[in-house]
């Protein structure tokens, strides 16, 4: 593959010849290896840091996605400050659990898979067509994930077309499902679940869709070992994307701090966090 | 049967090079300037969808004259070029210079092999650094050959005329508006030297804009943007030192 974009010169005709618009599409064609799922893995285990809780949440206007900082490898803490939110396009974000390597690479794929559809077509993919590439990926990654090596995104976007927010969750086989309101993935989910079933309104501001995804974060490390909370002493602080029609955006550091000290604030007083009414 | 007749090869070189030429003319000129905040893109198209401009990758774009489904071609294998040696380095790993250099190469083979018909195409790649310093501006015209631009660059069929007159006028440090007015003023002057209006619905315009956030920094002008670019006065162009293309100069005009 090298020498035939670096030494021959020419473009190589299989560069030169019309085809697809899917960058994998040729990849696949013209340098398979490179393509994650074609990989032959030899039999057994294999130890990887494992990515955990990813939560997003839709408001009036938009989407959050926010995700935690740990990655584990069985019961050891593997990285403190992982990154398992990321750009997808300008109008998407895909949250990452499972194992970080092979997790990192496919986003890297999917940005790039995107970006080249939108390059060669002047046009970009639907939110739909986006999220079922993903759901492609994921399901040639499936060899992999027999062997422990799961990869479970959590992707949210802002569909221009439709003028709102939307989330779309995964399982390992690449079967895909749109979430109404909220959802979760990864380790933590259970518990993130529970907190934002009982927290999330279909009225949220923006600030508050934020503050909702960080306090299930919370809840999520507060159960859940795998997780990671906001970790003042290093200064470590939950990710968090908003999407909107303006596009998508990263909260600051600053800003992501200052929410999740005042979560940590309150919970100083009340260590479970807000309280749904009763009845 | 026939003996074919001898041909020199300077002749048939010469020949090539004429059929190429020929073809390119056919088509309009576009120029490529660089101006303080980066590179802009302009040329006369009637169509909106079939572009003579487009990005390649994150700080490089491309642009071409000639035959639209040869170039074209060029364009989508430039982007795959792009794409695929960004995915197996980084992304800082693709320079409009290697890409430049595998155009030359493949347009340079077509060229002079005896098999093929020479590409009717004239390409510019260009990439917009961190400073004005940084910006690069290759021409490859349709025989391989590479020629690195400074400041403005012409291609097209009327391509010297327009070279000429915007040598004479661009200097470094233009502002948007300035160089996209000099470039229109450019484009409108005909071979036998009398000017026509090009209305701003048949320009096509783009930019490598350094100030982007993005990490992609190609962007098309198109609509409000580009008429309140194309109609703000001298006064308001040096009001804004820093026109930002989100903001507009000229904005309380309207």
């Amino acid at each position: 593959m090298e020498a035939n974009t670096r030494s021959t010169g020419r473009l190589p005709a299989a560069f030169l010849t019309p085809g697809s618009s899917s960058f994998m599409d040729f990849l696949s064609a013209h340098s398979p290896d490179l393509l994650p799922g074609n990989r032959k893995l030899p039999d057994g285990i294999v130890e990887a840091p494992h990515g955990t809780t990813i939560v997003a949440t839709t408001f009036p206007g938009g989407v959050v996605l926010a995700g935690d900082r740990r990655a584990t490898m069985g019961n050891m803490i593997a990285q403190r400050d992982i990154e398992k939110v990321f750009p997808a396009d300008e109008y998407s974000a895909v949250g990452i659990a499972g194992t970080a390597g092979l997790a990192v690479e496919m986003v890297k794929l999917f940005q790039l898979e995107l970006e080249h559809f939108e390059k060669v077509e002047g046009a970009q993919l639907s939110l739909e067509g986006k999220a079922n590439r993903l759901s492609t990926m994921i399901r040639s990654n499936l060899g992999m994930a027999m062997q422990g090596l799961a990869v479970v995104p959590l992707f949210a976007g802002y569909d221009l077309d439709r003028e709102r927010g939307r989330i779309f969750s995964y399982d390992v086989t690449g079967g895909r499902s749109e979430e109404h309101g909220y959802a979760a993935t990864g380790s933590g989910s259970l518990f993130a679940r529970g907190s934002m079933k009982k927290l999330y309104r279909d009225d949220l501001t923006e600030q508050q869709a934020t503050t909702l995804v960080v306090q299930a974060l919370y809840d999520a490390a507060d159960d859940d070992s795998a997780t990671g909370g906001p970790d003042v002493a290093r200064r470590i602080y939950p990710i968090v994307t908003v999407i909107t029609e303006d596009g998508f955006r990263r909260v600051s550091d600053t800003e992501s701090s200052e929410i999740a000290r005042s979560i940590l604030e309150r919970r100083l007083e009340q260590p479970d966090g807000p309280r749904a009414a009763l009845l | 049967m026939s003996t074919p007749f001898y041909v020199s090869p300077q002749q048939a070189m010469a020949d090539r090079a004429e059929y190429a030429r020929k073809g390119i003319a056919r088509g309009r000129s576009l120029v490529v300037l660089q101006y303080t905040d980066g590179i802009v893109f302009v040329g006369e198209n009637p169509s909106r969808a079939l572009h003579k401009f487009s990005e390649i990758y994150d700080r490089i774009g491309f642009a071409a004259a000639g035959k639209y489904n040869e170039y074209e071609n060029l364009r989508i294998g430039g982007v795959r070029y792009a794409d695929l040696r960004g995915y197996t380095y980084d992304r800082d790993d693709v320079t409009a210079r290697g890409l430049a250099n595998v155009y030359a190469q493949t347009l340079g083979t077509i060229f002079s092999s005896a098999g093929e018909k020479p590409y009717e195409v004239e390409l510019v790649v260009a990439e917009v650094g961190e400073a004005p310093d940084g910006d690069q501006i290759y021409r490859l015209p349709h025989d391989g050959s590479i020629v690195d631009e400074h400041g403005s660059v012409a291609v097209g069929g009327n391509a010297e005329q327009i070279s000429s007159f915007l040598d004479q006028r661009h200097r470094d440090g233009m502002s948007l508006a300035e160089a996209l007015k000099l470039a229109v003023q450019a484009l409108s002057r005909d071979t036998n030297g009398s000017e026509r209006e090009i209305p701003a619905e048949r320009l096509e315009v783009a930019v490598l804009d350094r100030t982007r956030p993005q990490q992609r920094k190609f962007k098309r002008i198109v609509g409000r943007q580009l008429s309140r670019l194309l109609e703000a006065d001298d006064a308001a162009v040096t009001k804004t030192d820093d026109p930002s293309d989100d903001i507009p100069e000229g904005d309380s005009e309207e």
